[in-house]
């Protein structure tokens, strides 16, 4: 009956996409839009763009990379990173974005959201939340790509965004993100509920079951993933002539430390998905 | 340079709510000559009109009224020229909301919009944000846009409220979500309008906004 989404994340350095573990030490994968293209024809129910940096300086190549994804796949487009004013946000939706995701901005200058849902409608405004356990047992919310500590506890502050207009939440594990040991369920299932609007499971997925897992367990309503699917990828195209990429993708041949990741298609989530009795676009 | 000017002009009503750049992006791939525009004469002399939107019935009604639209686009309904509603764009076609206690919307259609249920037996989160199929009504799709969409096509959905037509004649699709069974789209003279985003749909959901130019002649 509720379709669960598969949402490919492609974070995003300048014109590259890059991927990192716990959010840090990025490596080059390729261009975007590339893979974007892919996972769209491969049956992505949305993407989701992230600038990692977020550096002002390199604004120009990231709307860029939008508006050529804009324009070729007609799906849900979610941008992220370093968006900070509502003139931010009217710029990355003229590039042709259909949502925001609000991290640093919102935790900064909450009434954001509420200003941001009212302009754009709460569909357009996702807040990020990228949690880190603590020692003693609780999570609490970092900003800036998991790097700076806010000292506010994820269920209050996922409350307080739900209740200032935000249309989704996505909640990043950080301790899980990159590693392929599987969604952190534990947070995941503490947001989603405890929050009526959708939640956007992320960080962590390394195999097939870890999909089911965050469903069944962690009650996401929508999985975005990563690795994964960069690495299938990545695996696809290296056989063929036309391989554009000039990213450095020999760490994945080396096979060091991706151990927990299997590379796994679009398609084939979605079989696994419907194989176990969850509804999914097909 | 003659050819240029008689092509057919595509309205996108502008009404500062919400993100048009999408359904102008698929409508340009189509083939349509499209112009985002708030402006009363703009309006008058389009060839055909989409009303998009996302966000609050309330807020939409009073940014068309503060932008001396809602008689723009009740007039424009009656000239017979093709009129799309998109999302909000639909539920503004009708008669009023039950957002916010009542508030009227541009009564094109005889109805009212109501609140997604989410109930004990069939829990769902509301809105609904995702993908969801459209199953054909009593309304035979053949002579309508949707007459090269399959039955049980998957759409993308992003809302709270759903319309209910007073009439069932102008009911077009059927969408089911949780204990809700509710009319997705609808087709009455002129008038078309979705629930769903076609612009956010895959080449499937684009292909209406061609089908819809080819029936009109836009294109």
């Amino acid at each position: 009956m509720v379709n669960i989404r598969v949402i490919p994340r492609l974070d995003i350095k300048g014109p590259n996409l890059v991927k990192g573990i716990h959010l840090e030490g990025l490596r080059v994968l390729g261009r975007p839009e590339d893979f974007a293209q892919y996972y769209y024809e491969q049956g992505a129910d949305e993407l989701m763009y992230v600038d990692v940096v977020a550096s002002l300086y390199e604004r120009n190549s990231l709307h860029d990379i939008i508006s050529k994804t804009a324009r070729r796949t007609f799906i849900p487009l979610t941008v992220g990173g370093g968006i900070r004013t509502i003139d931010d946000i009217k710029s990355v939706l003229r590039a042709g974005a259909d949502k925001v995701s609000l991290n640093t901005a919102a935790v900064r200058n909450p009434t954001i959201i509420r200003e941001a849902s009212r302009k754009f409608g709460s569909s357009t405004i996702v807040v990020a939340i990228e949690a880190i356990k603590q020692p003693d047992g609780k999570y609490l919310a970092y900003v800036d790509n998991g790097r700076e500590h806010t000292g506010i506890e994820v269920l209050s502050w996922a409350k307080k965004v739900e209740e200032l207009g935000a249309g989704e939440l996505i909640v990043t594990s950080v301790d899980n993100e990159g590693t392929g040991t599987g969604y952190n369920i534990e947070l995941t299932k503490l947001i989603a509920e405890n929050v009526s609007i959708p939640v956007i499971a992320h960080g962590g997925p390394g195999t097939l079951k870890d999909f089911g897992t965050v469903l069944k367990d962690g009650k996401a309503d929508a999985l975005s993933v990563a690795s994964v699917l960069h690495y299938d990828y990545i695996k696809k195209i290296e056989h063929t002539m036309h391989h554009r990429t000039e990213g450095n993708i020999e760490f994945l041949k080396s096979n060091r430390s991706f151990q927990k990741i299997n590379p796994t298609g679009i398609t084939e989530i979605k079989q696994y998905l419907l194989s176990n009795f969850y509804e999914c676009r097909h | 340079m003659q050819a240029l000017e008689m092509k057919k002009k595509v309205v996108i009503i502008d009404y500062d709510l919400g993100n048009l750049f999408s359904v102008k992006l698929a409508c340009e791939s189509v083939g349509l000559n499209v112009e985002i525009s708030g402006d009363k004469k703009i309006i008058k002399n389009a060839d055909a009109v989409i009303l998009p939107g996302v966000g609050s019935f309330g807020d939409a009604m009073n940014n068309l009224k503060q932008l001396d639209l809602i008689s723009s686009l009740q007039d424009f309904a009656l000239s017979g020229k093709p009129l799309m509603g998109v999302c909000l764009g639909m539920q503004l076609l009708f008669t009023s909301s039950e957002e916010f206690g009542n508030t009227q919307g541009l009564n094109l259609i005889s109805g009212e919009i109501r609140k997604l249920r989410s109930t004990i037996d069939s829990p769902v989160k509301v809105p609904q944000i995702g993908w969801n199929t459209i199953t054909s009504s009593k309304v035979p799709w053949l002579q309508t846009p949707l007459k090269n969409t399959p039955a049980n096509s998957y759409m993308y959905f992003v809302h709270s409220f759903y319309a209910a037509p007073v009439n069932d004649a102008v009911t077009l699709t059927i969408t089911k979500y949780g204990d809700n069974e509710y009319c997705s789209a609808i087709f009455k003279d002129n008038i078309f309008a979705t629930q769903f985003h076609p612009e956010k749909s895959t080449e499937t959901g684009v292909k209406i906004y061609k089908e819809w130019a080819l029936m009109n002649n836009l294109i």
